[in-house]
């Protein structure tokens, strides 16, 4: 900033002294030898900085895949990957993840079924119905709900839901899928929202006034026109959904109950993420490989979401 | 919003439009009282178990106290630890995207990897940090290596913020500079640096927002461990402490001591909402200069 202000200050000024006396002074400085080395130097030292992300995706992917892998190899992989018996601590340990795969994929989809029809009504209604600052206050509260730390929706739900669980349909226990789904539905809420909300806002207002201008009610060309037209960010807004819940963690280890059983809506179960944070500490051997193998699972779970939003989504959003 | 008079729209449209309206209502209902009941809940059930010798003692069985202050201070450890290798790299990063990189493939690359980076899931990174962090590079489960985790974690909160601010900076200023004479790295550090802190400084902030909210990372990178550390004990490798997150997670789950869960997380609660307000005054801030 203080060169741009000495830059106007040269510029305006009448006494051109000063200008003059600003360039000179660059200029003897960018005659320096040592400049020219610095200059290259730091050139250097940006690439290095942007090379280093990749270098932390490869470490990462890496690492997960040397120690996933082993376990797989000497388990099966089928037998792995679709074996329906996880006993790990067993005399005759059996390491069959379906159970948690099918877990993960049901209190996705549950939590997905739930999040979506509602977050993206109550976006269309901010987005297009609501008062502006009906709509700041509810946009920054959901904002807010995004940044709660999870295990303090673990907390909630373990407080709240998991009784009120329990005694709406009368079970011994309350922290089953169903808990973790709505757990999971409330936590995915804000990412759809705000996402489809923003979609919703880029619709140009052209659309809009034409179907207005051939009859329709503003109810209806908000959803025959504007949902359509933003449907790719909202398809982003669902994928994104996807990703929060299929790798969310603590709060559903609060909730789940976490017993390594086939899924069913009243069962405790246990999914891919936690199935992973809950023998950790305590594993070695095997059992700790085939930890790492199911993280590595979990891992290529996340990478095919990466790549759908990455490529599908975004080429369509050039595309048009 | 003018529309066409009621009376002239069919009957089955009407019931269409009906439905769509009172739905949307419902939901719209739905957030409003899961947002305020939540919050709500929170602040009743843990304020009134904030109080100062929670805040400043740690739990010990032996003098039968309870308190937060080693994990308030793991927290903040932490935060700035992860701070001093993100920021560099971060912006160093979003620097070189738009600064420096002339070849698409290689920026297309970045992208896609630190667009990688920001979809990984909380667990994974805890894994892949204690492989990495805790064993690989033999740090044990300490804060700093918990603090490396979160450094990759945080990565993209960086390098995007950063990179948004630098793409508002007028190209003019560029110009300027070098039209008086000074070299590249001479232009960033006093004309494009100084204009874009804004957003770095926004970067910082959801960044430790993303800090102070995470456990499942932190869990078998920085431990369990409620002992006071000193700031130079912090940057030392074996040290572990659990943050604020991962003792809520301690108490409610292991110990069943939610009187203490819930004070944390109404603490959590607060700190998110000032995280988020700071957030949004330095990017009005910016928006409005811009």
């Amino acid at each position: 900033m203080d060169i741009l202000q000495a830059k106007d200050r040269g510029v305006n000024s009448r006494d051109s002294s000063a200008a003059v006396h600003l360039s000179a002074k660059f200029h003897t400085f960018e005659g320096r030898k040592s400049n020219k080395a610095r200059e290259k130097a730091m050139t250097g030292v940006f690439l290095i900085c942007g090379l280093i992300s990749i270098a932390f995706v490869i470490a990462i992917s890496g690492f997960l895949i040397i120690s996933g892998l082993p376990a797989i190899g000497q388990i099966g992989f089928s037998e792995f990957m679709f074996g329906t018996k996880w006993a790990s601590t067993a005399a005759t340990p059996s390491y069959g993840i379906l159970p948690f795969i099918l877990t993960s994929i049901y209190g996705t989809a549950g939590a997905i079924l739930i999040a979506v029809p509602v977050g993206l009504l109550c976006a269309v209604y901010l987005a297009k119905f609501a008062g502006r600052n009906v709509a700041v206050v509810i946009r920054s509260s959901v904002e807010l709900l995004a940044g709660i730390p999870s295990v303090v929706y673990g907390l909630v739900g373990m407080i709240v839901i998991v009784p009120f669980v329990r005694k709406a349909f009368s079970l011994p226990d309350g922290a089953n899928l169903f808990s973790a789904i709505l757990v999971l539905s409330v936590m995915v809420l804000p990412t759809v929202i705000s996402q489809s909300e923003t979609a919703l806002l880029a619709v140009p207002e052209e659309y809009e006034e034409a179907s207005l201008s051939l009859g329709a009610t503003w109810t209806e060309t908000v959803f025959k026109v504007s949902v359509p037209a933003a449907k790719s960010g909202i398809a982003s807004a669902v994928v994104l959904g996807v990703g929060r819940a299929i790798g969310e963690a603590m709060a559903v280890m609060m909730v789940s109950g976490n017993v390594a059983n086939m899924p069913g809506l009243f069962r405790s179960v246990r999914f891919l993420t936690t199935a992973v944070a809950s023998e950790m500490s305590y594993s070695s051997g095997l059992q700790k490989q085939a930890l790492f193998s199911i993280a590595l699972i979990l891992f290529v779970f996340i990478m095919i979401i990466t790549l759908l939003l990455n490529f599908v989504f975004k080429k369509k959003e050039k595309a048009s | 919003m003018k529309t066409i008079p009621h009376e002239k729209i069919a009957a089955s449209r009407k019931i269409k439009i009906g439905i769509l309206n009172v739905l949307m209502r419902l939901s719209f209902l739905l957030i409003l009282a899961l947002l305020t009941g939540m919050i709500g809940y929170i602040l009743i059930r843990g304020l009134p178990h904030v109080t100062w010798s929670l805040l400043s003692q740690k739990p010990s069985l032996l003098h039968d106290t309870d308190g937060i202050l080693p994990n308030i201070l793991n927290t903040i450890y932490i935060i700035l630890i992860t701070l001093i290798f993100v920021l560099p790299l971060g912006v160093g990063t979003a620097i070189y995207l738009n600064e420096y990189a002339t070849k698409e493939k290689i920026v297309n690359v970045i992208e896609f990897a630190t667009e990688t980076l920001a979809g990984i899931p909380s667990i994974i990174y805890g894994l892949a940090g204690m492989l990495i962090f805790v064993q690989f590079f033999n740090l044990k489960t300490s804060i700093l290596a918990g603090a490396l985790t979160l450094v990759i974690m945080t990565l993209p909160t960086i390098i995007r913020t950063t990179q948004e601010s630098l793409k508002t900076v007028p190209d003019s200023y560029r110009e300027g500079s070098l039209a008086l004479g000074a070299g590249k790295w001479h232009m960033i550090r006093t004309v494009v640096l100084p204009s874009s802190i804004d957003g770095i400084m926004t970067g910082c902030i959801l960044s430790i927002g993303r800090i102070v909210g995470e456990s499942a990372a932190l869990l078998f990178t920085a431990g369990m461990a409620n002992n006071i550390l000193n700031t130079g004990q912090a940057f030392l490798p074996g040290n572990a402490g659990s943050t604020l997150t991962v003792a809520l997670y301690m108490y409610a789950k292991e110990r069943g001591e939610f009187d203490i869960a819930f004070a944390i997380a109404a603490i959590l609660l607060i700190l998110t909402l000032i995280i988020n307000m700071s957030a949004k005054a330095v990017a009005g801030g910016m928006r409005g200069r811009a």
